[in-house]
């Protein structure tokens, strides 16, 4: 690689920054919302569409791809989950949950209609005008899958704005693929799917390993100037990051262009409970979207 | 600054007059411990002769008239198939806090640089600290204190008057116009020359009663590099994992929050509680995953949090010096004690 330094643009950050509310109301401020839809994706996920109520505010809503928001069910409890749904579509969200506890379980009883409450969007999110005129790999591992739905939503809906997209995506068997009825309209976009499982069942025709060997196979043999010019998002458990972020560093992908999505367990989702600190850095303000470099230097990240 | 003295008895008058009007909270003698020495708690007061203003230091800090150790965030009721949340900030009246010393000031100050003057500032938190009146007094410095070296041993601001005993009168910092509108209604005077004199040479004498030491240099970057070190496991095998330490810590605000259905199925409430970092379910994620579940990682995080992260944020470290974590801990881990074991790298003997 090039030992040169690239001009930094101060004046686009700062239009790209996006302003924090320091209003003391805002902090226990919940958007009364409607669950309108319920789609269930396997026997543990389902995908919720909810709706914010009050016409106004659902027009004032807006986040970025990788945000989170808090998901509230009065008297059951709050709790994180990240956006899954296209960033341009505003005021009703998709949120992609897994039964894991007493909320998630409770919220797969109560379906279509509810009303819930919604706090956010919090956190910072994956730079996606930052990533124009490159190439982007967007690499998930099982549940991972459901942030990385935004910044393949916005992909497709800016599908000009980038190069080569491809998608790999790792799951533990076939049964636990997500989103499997959108994979047909992401190949018409033009975007690459490389899907790779660890255990095939019977009816498996694809690949069958981790999501590194696919990701060897597209990273190996391509020019500087395609390593020099991709981005690279990594959605999954700990485990599958460190080995995929070392790959990418490997072939030199310069680390603030690789983005990793931390999971922790909010419960303010402000920068006050200090439950999801890492470290020392609060992963709701700083996170949960890190580069590679900064999550580097935060201890026990992964 | 204004300065200002005043006679010793005149102390008593202002108090009746404040008493008269507001509510007070001050240091009391809340019992005896097994030598006998007095045990000392923030309580409300009515009567100035119940104001210990020559108090050690108090078991726990102040902390529950600003952080409670429980508070509803927010009530629900259901009405129809939705429901209506009803918020309020837990805070009704102004509260006059007498007596605390410089470390318990400062320690308000670093929760206000998160709780308040960062992003997403707490309404709970400022309802309550911006109802405080506080009357800051010099302290007696303890065997265990440490506030010299974390910088935390004087007050300059966050408190609204503070009183330095000089003897046969109290020479007093006014901060407030409230303050000096207060002290109107006892009689003071301008502090002459000799009195200037008289308050370095208190100070000077206090000061020179600090015995704990804590090298705090480069302790950020330290704490990075010994972030492996086998001292945190030795700390982590005696620690008993109970949270003490962040209940008694004036700047320890980490919570939870849950939300209950009340009794009568027409409502619910979602309450914060402080949590403490020690606490084993402190960084569990959903699914069971804990990024923390040994004893010296959550330890670690504590002096890591207190000591390096804040200090990244703001420039000066969470812990205050006064000692309470290592007084009350029973297993005997002091700040200090681990502090100079991760820089020299073993356990002293």
């Amino acid at each position: 690689m090039k030992p040169e330094l690239k001009f930094v643009d101060v004046i686009a950050q700062q239009q790209r920054r996006h302003k924090r509310k320091n209003d003391l109301a805002c902090f226990e401020h919940t958007f009364r919302s409607e669950v309108t839809s319920v789609y269930p994706l396997t026997e543990m996920e389902t995908i919720y569409r909810i709706q914010i109520i009050d016409p106004e505010e659902r027009k004032r809503f807006r986040f970025i791809p990788g945000q989170f928001l808090m998901l509230e069910l009065p008297g059951i409890g709050e709790a994180p989950f990240s956006i899954s749904s296209s960033p341009s579509i505003h005021g009703e969200v998709e949120l992609c949950i897994r039964k894991a506890g007493n909320l998630t379980n409770y919220l797969a009883k109560v379906g279509r209609g509810a009303i819930v409450g919604i706090r956010g969007p919090f956190g910072t999110g994956f730079p996606m005008e930052e990533m124009h005129g490159q190439n982007i790999l967007l690499i998930a591992g099982g549940l991972g899958l459901a942030p990385l739905r935004s910044p393949i939503a916005y992909a497709q809906e800016n599908r000009s704005h980038f190069r080569e997209v491809n998608i790999i995506y790792g799951t533990k068997s076939p049964a636990n693929l997500l989103f499997t009825y959108q994979y047909d309209m992401w190949s018409r976009d033009d975007i690459n799917l490389h899907i790779i499982v660890e255990k095939a069942d019977p009816s498996w025709k694809g690949a069958v390993g981790l999501s590194t060997d696919i990701l060897m196979k597209i990273l190996s043999g391509r020019s500087d100037d395609f390593y020099h010019n991709t981005y690279a998002i990594v959605c999954g458990p700990p485990v599958m990051f460190k080995f995929v972020c070392k790959m990418l560093n490997t072939f030199h992908i310069p680390m603030q262009k690789m983005f990793v999505s931390l999971e922790r367990r909010m419960h303010c989702g402000m920068g006050k409970c200090c439950r999801c600190n890492v470290g020392s850095t609060y992963t709701c303000i700083k996170g949960p979207v890190f580069d590679y470099w900064t999550v580097m230097n935060l201890k026990e990240a992964i | 600054m204004i300065f200002r003295t005043f006679k010793k008895d005149e102390l008593k008058k202002l108090v009746e007059i404040l008493a008269a009007h507001n509510r007070i909270v001050g240091p009391v003698e809340a019992g005896r411990d097994k030598h006998g020495s007095p045990i000392y708690a923030f309580n409300e007061v009515s009567d100035f002769n119940s104001i210990r203003l020559n108090y050690t230091t108090t078991k726990l800090p102040a902390k529950r008239y600003f952080l409670p150790f429980q508070e509803d965030l927010s009530s629900f009721r259901t009405e129809g198939g939705g429901w209506q949340k009803i918020i309020d900030y837990n805070a009704d009246k102004p509260l006059i806090f007498f007596g605390l010393h410089p470390c318990d000031i400062n320690a308000l100050n670093k929760l206000d640089k998160v709780l308040m003057h960062s992003v997403y500032p707490m309404p709970y938190y400022a309802a309550k600290r911006k109802n405080m009146f506080i009357i800051g007094v010099e302290c007696i410095p303890q065997t265990f204190c440490f506030c010299r070296s974390m910088g935390a041993d004087t007050a300059l601001h966050g408190f609204d008057m503070f009183i330095t005993d000089l003897g046969n009168k109290y020479f007093v910092e006014i901060l407030t116009d409230t303050a000096y509108n207060f002290l109107k209604s006892i009689r003071t005077e301008e502090p002459e020359e000799k009195d200037h004199v008289l308050y370095m040479k208190a100070v000077a004498e206090r000061n020179k009663k600090f015995t704990t030491r804590v090298d705090t240099t480069d302790l950020a970057k330290i704490l990075d590099m010994e972030f492996q070190s086998d001292v945190w496991k030795h700390w982590g095998e005696i620690c008993l994992s109970c949270g003490t330490c962040s209940n008694v810590c004036p700047t320890c605000y980490c919570y939870g929050v849950e939300e209950t259905v009340d009794l009568d199925l027409k409502g619910a409430r979602k309450t914060k509680t402080l949590h403490s970092c020690n606490l084993i379910d402190f960084a569990e994620v959903a699914g069971g995953h804990n990024f923390r579940p040994e004893r010296h990682s959550r330890l670690k995080y504590r002096y890591y949090h207190k000591h390096r992260g804040f200090v990244e944020a703001f420039e000066e470290s969470l812990c205050v010096g006064c000692g309470r974590c290592g007084e009350s801990c029973l297993a005997g881990i002091n700040v200090p004690e681990v502090i100079a074991s991760v820089r020299g790298g073993k356990i002293k003997k």
